[in-house]
């Protein structure tokens, strides 16, 4: 957080402060716009140096973990070659990897919308769990229905769901000073109580003994697959959801508004910009999206709420959205590679012996080597915007 | 023995049961939190504290050699959040996130072998041998962790109070610029603070696979690490009140299942997150637009 050349401004400016920061500025602007006319490479470079650093970090970190693999007498090159073939190598594993990628796509939007407002939101989690019950709970009633009048109702409600769990959170920032981290944070243990209160009581089907659920919505109301594959629809929205929350961000007078806002909150305000009302928008958004992850995983994969929506995807969330800089179009990419090493797992545990933790463990060294990687940027000077020559 | 009279007796023996973990680990989140950075990843300590002490406890037989290296793997896996958050531009909330899926990863890996064998587990204090009920007997079967525990709350705030270190660790958290003008190594500290939060949250899962529930399984924390932040909200960064903290955390988390004991099993999750809905509220409550929490350092990332 902190320089020995600007102690101060760096500490002071937050965890979210200094980094969208830079990346409103850059990331959102087409490379070009924003260039002196002396340095129009600038742009460009610094586009170069945003990309460079993470690929280092990620070759870094499955270096990292060839060593750890080698230690443990395994072959890094196997190792790599299943990887390879369990996430992407084939149509069957692709469709694996994108259908682990989808719900990602949905919570790191959760945590990369509002912060590009300079909050950091972290209970995506809870919100995905309250959106798949809410979904579940408001199909319950009209079972009967059409299937796609079902799956609106259910789309809604989950959305509803996430977005009030985080929106009161972001309320809480923008109205009470509240801290959003800790608030969200609590939040989240807040809202496993309802959920689980709800899953093992009220809603519970007797029927689910070993793994409390809720009642399914049944075989005939799941999404369908997309025509020609197994993958469900929730890709599309959480492909969807991405490109238009760039387009909102980087397009848009209040995406510039809310970048504003990020930068230089006192700026913001002195602008007479909505602050309160962005913040407060920026939360219902990125819950909403987590929410609606919910409802797909429900929809699409579970049929039912119970544990299995609790599996993590909210923290994962965070990660990749701070992989990809807040950038929604990032997210992409960060979200299929997170997705399609997940998918190798499978893979990995029958061919290498090796335990389902494993594509935790390589996770884990990548996440943190590419935020480490965070403090490569603005080191070399050749990345730096340069004067006129004379 | 009458219905109330049971639960209580059940609420006792549970809250100092379920406290210790929450007392370690939010007296390592209070140190780290106090020179000024945050841990999220002490959940992944945690994890792999209680999968490292219950097979060091399985391999040699001695469950205090166990706490041991839980403690020394924490420093470790503390030491690397400390590292990397020393470094310019790095997002420490972010980084703990990291951390937390890294070491939960890890515990996993290498904890397979041990999910089914049995290990020496560390032995209670029997303080409950002048009661007559088998009931109370057992709620005051205390772990020396739990005293060690207290013991390390008090030291800790008599170290922040009355010690050179302590106003060291205190300058460093409260305003960064202030301890460079003094010349303090504020890098440097983080890391140790952070090293040395993370060593006690280590003892904290040690305490989840030796003392309660005393094995080792993938279920085990159910997010003690990560409550720790609220926890540290809740005591005001004063390690003494993370006592009462971990104990009403503790005790709220033991209502449930002491409820069950007498045959109410209605709201036993709701019971649970009691507390949580209790930080919050005093979060709201306390909290003035323009003002930070009182008693929070001024160099955390968290509060502006």
């Amino acid at each position: 957080m902190s320089g020995a050349d600007a102690p101060g401004a760096a500490a002071r400016e937050g965890p979210g402060g200094a980094l969208p920061a830079a990346a409103a500025a850059g990331i959102g602007i087409l490379p070009g716009a924003a260039a002196a006319p002396a340095d129009r490479w600038y742009p460009w470079r610094r586009a170069a140096e945003a990309g460079l650093a993470p690929i280092a970090a990620l070759l870094a970190a499955f270096a990292a973990f060839a060593v750890f693999l080698l230690l443990l007498d395994k072959s890094p090159a196997e190792f790599l070659d299943l990887v390879w073939r369990g996430a992407f190598g084939s149509w069957f594993s692709l469709q694996n990897t994108l259908q682990r990628a989808a719900p990602l796509l949905l919570t790191a939007l959760c945590v990369a919308i509002p912060a590009r407002l300079g909050l950091v939101i972290i209970g995506g989690e809870a919100a995905v769990a309250l959106g798949g019950l809410a979904a579940v709970a408001a199909a319950l009633p009209v079972l009967g229905g059409p299937a796609l009048l079902v799956w609106l109702v259910m789309a809604a409600a989950g959305a509803a769901a996430g977005a009030l769990w985080i929106g009161l959170a972001g309320w809480l920032r923008a109205r009470r000073g509240v801290n959003e981290t800790i608030a969200s944070l609590v939040l989240a243990y807040v809202g496993l109580a309802p959920f689980n209160h709800l899953v093992e009581g009220l809603l519970r089907d007797p029927a689910s003994l070993n793994k409390p659920s809720t009642f399914g919505i049944g075989d005939a109301l799941m999404l369908p697959a997309l025509p020609g594959t197994d993958l469900h629809p929730g890709l599309l929205a959480g492909l969807a959801a991405c490109v238009l929350s760039w387009v909102l961000i980087s397009r848009t007078a209040t995406g510039f508004a809310a970048r504003v806002t990020g930068g230089n909150l006192r700026a913001a305000q002195l602008q007479g910009l909505p602050v309160q009302k962005l913040m407060i928008g920026a939360c219902l958004l990125g819950g909403g999206f987590a929410g609606l992850a919910g409802m797909i995983e429900v929809a699409a994969v579970h049929g039912r709420a119970n544990a299995s929506l609790i599996a993590g995807y909210g923290w994962s969330g965070i990660l990749i959205a701070f992989l990809s800089r807040h950038n929604p179009l990032a997210i992409i990419p960060m979200a299929v590679l997170l997705g399609g090493i997940g998918a190798a797992g499978g893979l990995l545990q029958r061919r290498m012996d090796m335990p389902d933790a494993t594509v935790m463990v390589l996770q884990g060294f990548i996440f943190v080597a590419i935020l480490a990687s965070d403090t490569l940027l603005g080191r070399h000077p050749w990345f730096q915007p340069r004067r006129a020559e004379s | 023995m009458d219905a109330i009279t049971t639960v209580l007796v059940a609420m006792l023996g549970g809250a100092l049961r379920v406290s210790t973990p929450f007392l370690f680990v939010s007296l390592g989140e209070c140190l780290t939190e106090r020179a000024g950075r945050i841990n999220l990843g002490n959940e992944g300590v945690m994890v792999f504290g209680a999968m490292i002490a219950y097979a060091t406890s399985y391999e040699t037989g001695s469950p205090w050699l166990g706490v041991l290296v839980a403690a020394g793997c924490g420093m470790l896996i503390g030491g690397l959040h400390g590292l990397v958050c020393g470094m310019r531009g790095v997002n420490d909330v972010a980084m703990g996130i990291a951390i937390m899926l890294a070491g939960t990863g890890l515990a996993f890996f290498f904890g397979k072998p041990y999910v089914q064998p049995s290990a020496p587990l560390l032995p209670n204090i029997p303080l409950g041998g002048w009661a007559d009920s088998p009931q109370l007997q057992n709620a005051l079967a205390v772990s020396p962790l739990f005293f060690l525990g207290l013991a390390g709350a008090f030291a800790m705030a008599w170290m922040f109070r009355a010690t050179r270190m302590g106003l060291r660790i205190r300058i460093v958290g409260e305003s960064e610029d202030a301890a460079r003008a003094l010349g303090l190594p504020v890098e440097r500290m983080r890391f140790l603070a952070t090293a040395a939060g993370s060593g006690l949250a280590g003892i904290g899962g040690a305490f989840l696979s030796l003392c309660y529930p005393a094995s080792w399984n993938e279920g085990l924390s159910s997010g003690q690490g990560l409550m720790a932040v609220a926890l540290v909200v809740f005591a005001r960064w004063n390690p003494v009140h993370c006592i009462t903290a971990a104990l009403l955390f503790g005790a709220a988390g033991a209502l449930g299942p002491s409820l069950q004991t007498i045959g109410i099993t209605w709201g036993y999750y709701l019971f649970y997150a009691a507390p949580y809905a209790v930080t919050l509220a005093i979060l709201v409550a306390t909290v003035q637009p323009g003002r930070t929490l009182k008693g929070m350092p001024g160099e955390l990332s968290i509060g502006r």
